[in-house]
């Protein structure tokens, strides 16, 4: 008889090996639809693998040692993150590593002397504070739903999620917009703009320190569009239309809307979190008895 | 395995010319051309780079910013010298601030013709850049074998 333990352990190293390959594919098809939202031929599928694999064979050009510490716990917090939320351990703990492994990232970007890098560094730091009230209402408004914070008992409920936090949900696909570095909302680095101020936070990594952030991307895409599964967790067919669809969204709007102000950012993530969050999760507590089952 | 070949991040820098040359290395990036379907990135940032475009002559002004450009882009990396002025300094050749080509201040690995260079030469000129980063990189990879050797044996 397989035991609860187990079926856990075995899905954090499913997700620590998988997760970079699914990560690395969300990549090449996201640069593959992109181009040819933009009329173009577009790189190979693939091409994001070549990449990584290609920094790896490159010369690791350091300019202090500390980038090395703070790239590697960048890495490893977030492979935690994700492995703890894919094997169904507690959502706060979750987001608290999460958050974590991007504090590292601003550090290894402060680390370095280059101004650019620090700029970098603090408009990561405003995304983080931008984007952090909405994941944790997220959080909160599964746990009010479902009265766990595990998520294992949030996938294993079978309640509709998403018809109790659909105002959640909307404002947590906007933070995304935040999260997987797209446009309005891509400020600390950018997947377009390579010539420009937003290259930022990744301006004094190379080699295989930049390739260790690429994956630590690849398993942050895995994770955060985890999060989009359990507000379908009750049909799994369903979850993975809405990850798509979700998906497609956010690539449809990075190339059709240029880039915001931080301040825009900061205000108009908060303004969501305010209000849809907020709103959702006072009705929710004030129909309790109603609505909830 | 070389993955070197398949993604070719670039690095252009403009030294001193009409901007004609330079213009083409974008017009490459275009819809048109889209040099991304080979994997190339025209990065901005030399740390992040393989390939270092250079178009125009340098002069006395900019030599310094070449040689850093050049000092920043993490081994293996090549240079293409895009347009006429940057192969021999062109119709700059005898200003009394023109050094000459790219040549008189880093090593250049190939040599992209024309005034303007056509974006097909460019495009040309990069791929040639592929065959040549591929082997400085196996000569890389020789050489770090042989300095381990070394360190291994000291030990």
């Amino acid at each position: 008889m397989i035991t609860e333990p187990v079926i856990s352990l075995v899905n954090a190293v499913l997700f620590i090996l998988l997760a970079p390959l699914a990560g690395g594919l969300i990549a090449g098809i996201d640069r593959k639809v992109t181009a040819r939202m933009q009329g173009r031929v577009g790189p190979p599928v693939l091409q994001p693998f070549y990449d990584v694999g290609k920094l790896f064979e490159k010369e690791n050009m350091v300019v202090t040692v500390t980038q090395h510490f703070y790239v590697l716990s960048y890495l490893v917090f977030m492979i935690v993150a994700g492995a703890l939320f894919f094997s169904g351990g507690d959502m706060l703990l979750v987001i608290f590593a999460f958050t974590l492994s991007h504090i590292f990232l601003v550090l290894g970007a402060y680390a370095s002397y280059s101004p650019y890098s620090h700029i970098g560094a603090e408009r990561e730091l405003i995304q983080i504070i931008a984007y952090e009230p909405m994941i944790i209402f997220t959080a909160v408004g599964m746990y009010m739903v479902t009265q766990s914070f595990n998520v294992s008992a949030i996938v294993n409920s079978g309640i509709p999620i998403i018809l109790y936090l659909p105002g959640v949900f909307i404002g947590y696909l906007i933070v995304l917009t935040i999260k997987l570095r797209k446009s309005p909302f891509d400020l600390s680095t950018s997947h377009h703009a390579h010539q420009e101020i937003v290259k930022g936070v990744t301006t004094d990594f190379s080699g295989s320190n930049l390739g260790k952030i690429e994956i630590a991307h690849w398993y942050e895409y895995v994770f955060l569009l985890g999060v989009v599964y359990l507000f379908f967790g009750f049909s799994p067919v369903i979850a993975v239309a809405a990850i798509i669809i979700a998906y497609f969204l956010e690539i449809l709007i990075d190339n059709t809307i240029s880039r915001v102000k931080w301040q825009l950012t900061l205000r108009s993530a908060w303004l969501i979190a305010g209000t849809l969050g907020i709103v959702n999760l006072g009705v929710l507590y004030y129909l309790k008895g109603v609505i909830m089952p | 395995m070389t993955y070197l070949k398949k993604s070719p991040w670039v690095i252009h820098y403009d030294a001193s010319s009409c901007n004609g040359c330079d213009i083409e290395v974008l017009a490459a990036l275009t819809p048109v051309y889209d040099v991304e379907r080979f994997g190339i990135i025209n990065t901005g940032n030399p740390k992040h780079a393989d390939i270092f475009l250079v178009t125009g002559s340098v002069n006395e002004q900019n030599k310094e910013v070449v040689k850093n450009i050049y000092e920043q882009i993490p081994e293996p990396k090549v240079v293409v010298a895009i347009g006429i002025c940057a192969a021999s300094g062109g119709i700059f050749r005898e200003c009394y601030n023109v050094l000459g080509g790219v040549d008189k201040v880093i090593p250049v690995d190939v040599f992209v013709p024309g005034c303007a260079a056509r974006p097909e030469s460019i495009i040309d000129g990069v791929v040639t850049a592929l065959g040549i980063l591929e082997t400085k990189r196996l000569a890389m990879k020789e050489k770090g074998n042989e300095t381990m050797d070394k360190s291994g044996s000291a030990v």
